[in-house]
């Protein structure tokens, strides 16, 4: 077993749950967000992690996730107000830019494409909604995805091609493309038997990893048709009998290929691919573990987008972990 | 719930409720580890007002001390609870009360789990999945109206 060890352990959102944190593309900065309604920048100081600001006032209620724009420049906060703010970086902080509004309650998820032109957000109100961006950062709403038949708990784009996969609590995954104009559901991967939490594609986008509440991890990959321009996707994979609880969230590394779950049951665990395995069947192992990572559920596990082997924790205790494998 | 409603179950059976605990000398000794036990669990559950009737839950027999199953070593709780009636349309409001009332009360070590007694519930699975995903649950609370409603419940009653 490989160790991860702890780098530093920092209260983040204090009396308060920590339910995302998210490193932007340089690796330089991590945000992170919370049910004190605030969002939190933080970077590296020294040897240390200091927080650089609090986004306060941007939101009523609990801010569930946020997510950074592929140049850097903007972060966009999704929270249980039922809007989503998108703010700008400037030289001594953070402006709020736009406010998007639309969803019946709250949002769960927001995801920017590789491209930066399209952002998408999904809700409990059963709905993924795709927005443009122009270059006088106006948002358009361009379309309104209504494939799933409960809460929609997350998004994520596709590394490189304008591909979206959304996870919903009705133990289902869609995965969407534009068609003539429309978005539209091409896929939708059923398998898991509760609420799928979260999603990653690996870094090539051929694969994606789920997780939920079923306590398990598949692996789903990509089999395209020669004849049609259709494709499907099929669980190659299932990690069972690691998680002792529900599994929150699962990160893909793109740098190492290294996938880490954050569980109800306290631990952070990270799992390796055999590199003798059959594409078709592949086999992962557990790597490493940390049981007791959190004193309360760990909601979300970042990897560093540059320094690989660094990764990021959060949890229901209100803390942030940084740790080095 | 508001009066002049009719009720959903307009005569329910009610029940004994239990004695105090009776201490004994090892509970007052500050000295001997004292774990959490089932009795404790109930303790904290069993006062609950069902949100209809101006009862709690023990008399009407939706708490029981052998549905509380708590293990201190592993920070464990694991509450039944049975609806008075298989379409009881306040069996999520009921469990929400229950889980509110333990994530107040009890450590934040410890895993709460509180699910409809098997076979007691028309919508048991719904009902289940609804208080075992603690994002809805997080949202719920955060609603004021309903905050309101859970704590009305858990009032001690004069």
């Amino acid at each position: 077993m490989e160790v991860l060890s702890l780098v530093q352990r920092v209260s983040a959102h204090p009396d308060s749950r920590c339910w995302f944190v998210s490193w932007n593309p340089a690796g330089t900065l991590l945000a992170s967000c919370g049910g004190d309604k605030a969002i939190r920048i933080w970077a590296r100081e020294g040897d240390s992690w200091i927080c650089k600001g609090t986004l306060e006032d941007g939101h009523q209620r609990t801010v569930r996730k946020v997510a950074w724009s592929p140049c850097g420049n903007y972060l966009a906060s999704a929270s249980f107000d039922a809007t989503t703010c998108i703010w700008k970086k400037k030289n001594d902080g953070f402006e709020s830019l736009t406010v998007l509004e639309g969803h019946e309650n709250e949002v769960k998820c927001v995801a920017w494409a590789s491209s930066g032109n399209l952002l998408a957000t999904c809700s409990r109100d059963k709905s993924v909604w795709v927005w443009e961006v122009d270059e006088e950062d106006d948002y358009e709403c361009v379309t309104v995805i209504n494939s799933h038949t409960q809460d929609v708990k997350h998004i994520v784009w596709h590394p490189n091609q304008e591909l979206l996969a959304s996870a919903s609590y009705d133990n289902n995954i869609c995965i969407y493309k534009e068609e003539d104009d429309d978005w539209e559901c091409c896929a939708t991967l059923k398998g898991h038997t509760s609420t799928v939490w979260s999603l990653c594609f690996d870094a090539a986008g051929k694969r994606l990893a789920s997780c939920s509440d079923d306590c398990t991890v598949k692996i789903w990959k990509e089999y395209s048709s020669e004849n049609t321009q259709d494709s499907s996707w099929k669980c190659v994979c299932t990690l069972s009998g690691y998680h002792g609880r529900t599994v929150y969230h699962v990160d893909w590394c793109s740098l190492t290929g290294a996938l880490a779950t954050a569980c109800g049951d306290d631990a952070v665990r990270v799992f390796k691919e055999e590199n003798t395995s059959d594409p078709d069947q592949p086999v992962f192992f557990l790597a490493a573990q940390v049981t007791k990572a959190h004193s309360q559920d760990v909601n979300c596990v970042a990897w560093n987008p540059k320094e690989a082997g660094l990764l990021a924790s959060c949890s229901d205790d209100g803390e942030i972990a940084i740790w080095q494998l | 719930m508001s009066g002049g409603t009719r009720l959903e179950n307009a005569n329910p059976i009610i029940f004994q409720r239990s004695g105090e605990r009776l201490l004994t000398a090892t509970d007052e000794d500050e000295n001997v580890h004292d774990p959490i036990d089932d009795r404790e669990i109930f303790d904290l559950i069993r006062t609950i007002n069902d949100p209809e009737h101006p009862l709690s839950l023990e008399e009407l027999n939706v708490v029981e001390q052998v549905r509380v199953k708590v293990n201190d070593a592993e920070s464990t709780v694991d509450v039944e609870f049975t609806p008075t009636i298989p379409h009881c349309s306040m069996a999520t409001l009921i469990g929400l009360s229950i889980k509110v009332k333990l994530l107040r009360c009890l450590p934040n070590r410890f895993k709460i789990d509180v699910h409809i007694t098997p076979g007691t519930h028309a919508s048991e699975e719904a009902v289940n999945k609804q208080l075992a995903d603690k994002e809805r649950v997080a949202a719920a609370l955060e609603n004021s109206s309903l905050l309101e409603v859970v704590n009305q419940c858990l009032s001690s009653r004069g």
